[in-house]
């Protein structure tokens, strides 16, 4: 099985830039300099590789939308997106710490592709690691004339800047990042216009995450077809996949696309902990459908997870055993949101904290049954569309989810009040 | 013209607008909180949800903010989808959760947009059961009151303040449920135009201080519309008044001039009528004192008897603040030849060389409003900040005007203000301040000079130059100065609708003769130049255009005549003149009568004073700077002895035979005879509805149908025998009424199809405030070059009737023509 996003990294440890060219870096990239940018689209769009930040946009459709030639507005900006603060997601972590290269290598390729002349990481503020690690890739990479002003002697200019978060979660939506980054409020921005048209500073601009930048160099070296062969699904590629809650063995794996959720949670997971039942799990993050027993033979691709009524998200799952209080763990899911939201429109703003406080009166045995009209209707008013960024809809993905498949639960704590977890 | 249809219904409009503004200026109901019509959409409320359906067979629809949504043909869409409905209450349900409800306390109440909307949504039961979140307030100076616990975060303040205005030291803070919205500490807030918070908050944060100061509530106010006294702009208000006394200036929507603001200078800068200085009764100089001394009213008419039957020759000195038909009077009163406008002479001069480069000049003079629509804008020598505050806010809106070309091209509507911003970013478009010293609009120049005022003028002489090589060339420039003027020239003359400002406030003749320059360069160039003059006062143009003569002549006048007297006219010499020469007027022309409402240093020089209303307790038309009538109304009845100027004076006229019985009594009869005397400015007549007007056979109420307390105001007034405060029932002789009374009914509304109209004034389904609709009425019409050309022509207002509304009331707006001000042409303006 290959897994050429991960193989070479060894835990603790940092492939430099020596390390990095040995085991076959930057070829992608020589290969990528030699082809036209529309060439290198193309590659990219013909591989299948889709977004890996949550959304699964493809990836080479997105860079598309990006004018090229020369009338096109200047400077172009390309943005890897290491925000990673959805609550279970540490996969992005993990490349920029092991690997950075990789990711440069990508981001060089995929400015190339959109004719980009400046490049920012946007990390998460607590990646202090990953922070020190990218700073001394990305001196490394100048110094070997693989950044600034005529890369390889291809008369391609790329700069590429390190750019710290102040440590919001709204930061990781891509263009509350773009304002961020311009120094403005984290308010994510109307669109349409996208960011490929309208973005940084005004200019075109793509946010990809780190994940799907690192992928890029791996499809430009092996080409689409071999992307396509090392998976196993429609989406081409692999995925790293993770697990957290009490299994027995947490933790990252590069799997093909196309697994299924059992294969992750049995074989690689380990499955639960001794005397703990598997009752549920959110399978791409904090702002994912759960799912239940009944869906661990599903496939692990875009498509699979959503006809299961969830999303793959960012493809680490935080898994429910059944004694822990499923009210508590949405509770705690929603405070989070609540407190992240960015505070623009209405219905997070003010819904989130009313929400929360529901689940907090129910967890403490003092809810009502009209309680669950309010989160249901909550769950309404916050849908995907009627707030102004996505936010609040997945907030309310796990408390959706969580009152459909464990409406009794909720209702026990009701009837009993008090929590039945809690002794 | 594109079709759409609404809950099943076709309609035609334009598809210029988003879909929110289109749907309210249709006449239909949808509430809404971010968007306003000043500023665009930014669909942060998440207020104003309609249905939307994709085809016919869409059964289901989805959900879209209407303000974020373009008019496009064939649009299928739906307001009263219960599923939308439903929304549309969750969202102020949730804007509810931690609002305090103090509405009986709220100086907002009455007329506060949540109040209304709420209702319009259906939200009536409180569900949210925990505790509120709180702020603290901030202390933001002697203006404006802060109550942070009412916000519902629309973020509308912020965007006026730093986006619309320019200001720096206000902004949105923290996030979450928490945002705060004021200064980074307490402190005065440093915007001119800050008491605009006021009326863009939808709730009650911001509120006024002079009012929140006396008990009032907002239905209790009379009201009548007004023009700011203040600068040459004559930017439209509502004044209201309770138990004696003016409580608050709101702005007044007026399209063409002052949109839907106002500056601080004009909404606070009112309390002097109010002031312990002003004058309430005649005073006379008693003989044995030497002091000024109250007396009756017929003791003043005999004191004139005494001067006019000796045949006695009297000066009369006008004045820039006083109204068109004052001046007039005063002018009628003592003859042409002794009128002198009541200015100094370089100022009035100056006056005169302005409307006469208006008049004459080939360039465009634009309204206020149409400033905003240049795309290079030149400030010659003008500090409009402080000169004409509101100019100055029309201009940083100009200075998007270019870069907005950018959206424009890349299909993104110019209401979509969040994606506009995020494109343009700080881009400004070509913008030149050359002043003597710092400007509040620097921030937005793409160069500024600064330089003595002749210097500016050679500049702005060296720019002409530089667009047409036959004007007059400037010598000595240093190479900065040559390559700025060529840099100007170029843009002007590259411009879509160039913009040349200036004025007369540095008392400078040449600079505006470079600025009368250039604009005839700009038309050498086969291209339309505006041109915007500032003038001194808000009605320096009315005056000028009654009289050429000013103080130094009537100096001169009053030492080589013999005068039996001098009458002087809303004024104060020592303002005007140095001291020594205004002492040798006041010496030199025998007894001195003053009419004021205010104690000044002329005033105390008087042997008789005559206590008339300022511009509340008087009616009257005003000239603005670009030639525009405005009339103002009275606002409310002061105490017998008060009377307007023109009123006190015409009194003399007829108590000396002057005129005739019964023919000058009322303000109809005095623009009469204006008109007769001065056909240039013959348009002032239309400036506003004479007093026969009615509208369904009523008379406007300046009260509102909620107007409280009269019968208790009524008692105590009789106790104190202070009749004149009574509540007037009687017929006044304005198109006005004070009150309610023998209203059946409000007679008109002000609805929610204004879309583009003053947000504060669209439904208010329980607190209708039937003074709010003779709010609108614009009381102005167009004298641009008015007396070279027959022009104006004011839509009449239709009268309000047939539509039955579903909301079961009766009558709609009195008159979108009036109400938007759109329907007054300039036929002979080049545009
Ligand atoms: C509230 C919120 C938080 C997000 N956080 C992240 C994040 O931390 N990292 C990330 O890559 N994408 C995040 N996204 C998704 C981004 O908006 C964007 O879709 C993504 O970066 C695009 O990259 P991709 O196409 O490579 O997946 C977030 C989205 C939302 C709505
Ligand atoms: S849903 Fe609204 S309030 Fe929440 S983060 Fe997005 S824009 Fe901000
Ligand atoms: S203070 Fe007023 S205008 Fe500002 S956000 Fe709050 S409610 Fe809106
Ligand atoms: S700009 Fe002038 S006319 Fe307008 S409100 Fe201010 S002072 Fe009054
Ligand atoms: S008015 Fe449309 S979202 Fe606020």
């Amino acid at each position: 099985m290959e897994r050429p996003l991960t193989e070479r990294i060894r835990p603790g440890e940092t492939n430099w830039l020596a390390d990095y060219q040995k085991a076959g870096g930057y070829e992608g990239l020589k290969a990528a300099l030699k082809m036209t940018p529309r060439e290198v689209q193309e590659v990219v769009k013909q591989s299948n590789l889709r977004g890996r930040g949550g959304a699964g946009f493809p990836t080479g459709l997105k860079w598309s939308f990006v004018p090229l030639g020369d009338d096109a507005p200047r400077p172009k900006y390309l943005i890897a997106n290491g925000d990673e603060m959805e609550p279970g997601t540490f996969k992005d972590r993990l490349l920029l710490e092991g690997d950075p290269h990789q990711l440069i290598e990508g981001m060089i390729i995929s400015a190339y592709a959109i004719q980009a002349e400046v490049g920012y990481i946007f990390l998460r503020w607590a990646y202090k690691k990953a922070e020190h690690v990218i700073n001394k890739a990305l001196a490394e990479a100048y110094q070997a004339g693989l950044l600034g002003k005529n890369i390889l002697g291809s008369g391609f200019n790329f700069d590429l800047y390190l750019h710290t978060s102040a440590g919001r979660y709204i930061c990781g939506e891509e263009t509350a990042l773009i304002n961020s980054l311009e120094g403005k409020r984290a308010n994510p921005r109307a669109k349409p216009p996208f960011p490929q048209t309208s973005g940084l500073f005004g200019k075109p601009s793509i946010v990809n995450n780190i994940e799907t930048l690192c992928n890029v160099p791996h499809i430009l070296h092996h080409g689409p077809d071999w992307y396509h062969s090392i998976s196993h699904s429609v989406d081409g590629g692999t995925k790293i996949f993770g697990v957290s809650g009490k299994v027995k063995n947490p933790g990252l794996w590069e799997l093909p696309l196309g697994v299924t959720l059992r294969e992750v949670l049995e074989e690689k997971a380990g499955g639960m902990r001794e005397g703990l039942k598997f009752k549920g799990l959110l399978p791409g993050g904090a702002s994912t459908d759960f799912l239940t027993e009944q869906h661990l033979d599903i496939k692990l691709d875009y498509k699979g997870v959503e006809q299961a009524g969830s999303r793959l998200g960012t493809g680490t799952m935080i898994v429910l055993d059944d004694q822990t209080c499923v009210v508590g763990m949405v509770h705690n899911l929603e405070q989070f949101f609540a407190q992240e939201s960015c505070g623009w429109c209405t219905p997070c703003r003010d819904g989130l904290p009313w929400t929360r406080n529901i689940l907090w009166t129910i967890e403490n045995g003092q809810g009502k049954m009209e309680d669950l009209e309010i989160l249901e209707g909550m769950t309404k008013t916050l849908a995907p569309g009627n707030t102004f960024c996505a936010l609040a809809p997945g907030a309310m993905e796990p408390l959706q989810s969580a009152l459909k498949y464990f409406r009794e639960d909720f209702e026990r704590h009701i009837k009993e009040k008090r929590c039945p977890w809690r002794s | 013209m594109v079709t759409i249809n609404i809950d099943g219904k076709n309609y035609q409009v334009e598809p210029k607008n988003n879909l929110l503004q289109t749907v309210l200026s249709l006449g239909l109901d949808l509430p809404y909180f971010c968007w306003h019509p000043a500023m665009g959409s930014v669909g942060s409320c998440r207020q104003c949800a309609v249905k939307k359906y994709a085809d016919e067979n869409d059964q289901k629809g989805r959900i879209v903010m209407a303000c974020m949504e373009p008019v496009v043909d064939g649009m299928r869409i739906s307001l009263n989808d219960p599923e939308v409905k439903k929304f549309r209450e969750n969202i102020i349900e949730l804007l509810m959760t931690n609002h305090p409800h103090d509405c009986p306390v709220c100086d907002e109440g009455g007329e506060c947009h949540l109040q209304d909307m709420t209702l319009m949504s259906g939200h009536n039961y409180r569900r949210f059961e925990f505790n509120k979140r709180t702020h603290n307030n901030q202390y933001l100076g002697p203006f404006i009151n802060h109550e942070m616990n009412r916000c519902i975060a629309c973020y509308r303040c912020v965007r006026f303040y730093r986006e619309y205005a320019g200001g720096r030291d206000f902004n949105v803070f923290a996030s979450r449920n928490r945002v705060f919205f004021g200064r980074y500490e307490d402190g005065v807030l440093e915007s001119e135009f800050s008491g605009n918070l006021v009326e863009i908050c939808p709730t009650g944060v911001f509120t006024d201080k002079t009012y929140k100061k006396h008990y009032t509530r907002k239905w209790d106010l009379t009201t009548a519309p007004s023009i700011c006294h203040n600068c040459s702009l004559g930017c439209n208000i509502i004044a209201g008044e309770r138990y004696g006394a003016i409580r608050r200036i709101a702005s007044r929507y007026n399209g063409k001039v002052n949109g839907y603001f106002i500056c601080d200078r004009g909404r606070f800068g009112y309390e002097y009528v109010n002031s312990d200085q002003r004058i309430k009764e005649p005073l006379r100089r008693g003989q044995a004192s030497g002091q000024l001394e109250p007396v009756d009213v017929s003791t003043a008419f005999e004191f004139v008897k005494n001067i006019v039957s000796k045949k006695g020759k009297i000066l009369g000195i006008g004045s820039p603040k006083a109204s068109v038909e004052s001046n007039f009077a005063l002018q009628k009163f003592v003859g042409k030849e002794n009128f002198f406008a009541g200015v100094s002479g370089p100022e009035h001069r100056l006056t005169l060389k302005a409307m006469d480069i208006m008049q004459n000049g080939p360039s465009n003079v634009p309204s206020l409003k149409e400033t905003e629509k240049a795309d290079v804008v030149l400030v010659l020598g003008e500090d409009v900040t402080n000169t004409a505050p509101m100019l100055a806010l029309s201009l940083r809106q100009a200075s998007r005007v270019k870069p907005m070309e950018l959206p424009i091209k890349m299909n993104i509507p110019t209401w979509h203000e969040l994606a506009a911003m995020e494109l343009i970013q700080d881009e400004r478009g070509p913008f030149f301040v050359l002043t003597p010293s710092e400007t509040k609009l620097d921030d937005v120049a793409t160069a500024t000079y600064r330089n003595a005022p002749d210097n500016i003028a050679r500049m702005g002489f060296a720019i002409a130059h530089e667009i047409d090589h036959n004007a007059p060339a400037v010598e000595d420039l240093t190479e900065e100065e040559k390559k700025l003027a060529k840099q100007i020239a170029d843009e002007l003359v590259a411009a879509k609708k160039p913009l040349i400002v200036s004025g007369t406030s540095l008392l400078n003749e040449k600079i505006l003769e470079a600025a009368a320059n250039i604009g005839r360069a700009i038309d050498k160039k086969e291209k339309i130049a505006n041109l915007f003059f500032v003038l001194p006062e808000a009605n320096s143009f009315g005056l000028a255009m009654l009289e050429d003569k000013a103080l130094d002549q009537a100096l001169q006048a009053a030492e080589n005549n013999k005068y039996d007297a001098v009458v002087i006219l809303e004024n104060d010499l020592y303002r005007r003149l140095p001291a020594s020469e205004a002492d040798r007027l006041l010496n030199s022309a025998g007894k001195v009568v003053a009419l004021h409402y205010l104690q000044n240093q002329t005033t105390e020089k008087a042997d008789l004073v005559i206590p008339v209303g300022p511009f509340t307790e008087s009616d009257g038309t005003l000239i603005n700077n670009e030639g525009r009538a405005q009339r103002f109304f009275q606002v409310f009845y002061p105490q017998e002895t008060i009377k307007e100027s023109w009123r006190w004076l015409a009194g003399f006229m007829e108590d000396n035979g002057l005129v005739g019985e019964d023919e000058l009594v009322n303000l109809d009869d005095l623009i009469n005879a204006v008109v007769s005397d001065y056909p240039a400015i013959s348009a002032i007549k239309e400036a506003a509805p004479g007093s026969q007007f009615r509208i369904n056979g009523q008379k406007i109420p300046r009260a509102s149908h909620r107007f409280s307390g009269r019968t208790s105001i009524n008692a105590m007034c009789r106790s104190a025998n202070q009749n004149h405060r009574k509540m007037q029932i009687l017929p006044c002789p304005l198109p006005w009424k004070a009150t309610m009374d023998r209203c059946r009914r409000p007679p008109c509304r002000v609805s929610g199809t204004l879309a583009g109209i003053r947000y504060r004034l669209l439904i208010s389904f329980k607190l209708k405030l039937a003074a709010d609709c003779m709010a609108v009425i614009p009381a102005y019409v167009c004298l641009n070059r008015a007396w070279k050309m027959n022009l104006i022509i004011l839509k009449k207002c239709r009268p309000c009737s047939k539509h039955k509304k579903t909301t079961g009331w009766p009558f709609r707006s009195i008159c979108f023509t009036a109400a938007t001000n759109s329907a007054v042409l300039r036929p002979a303006l080049k545009n």
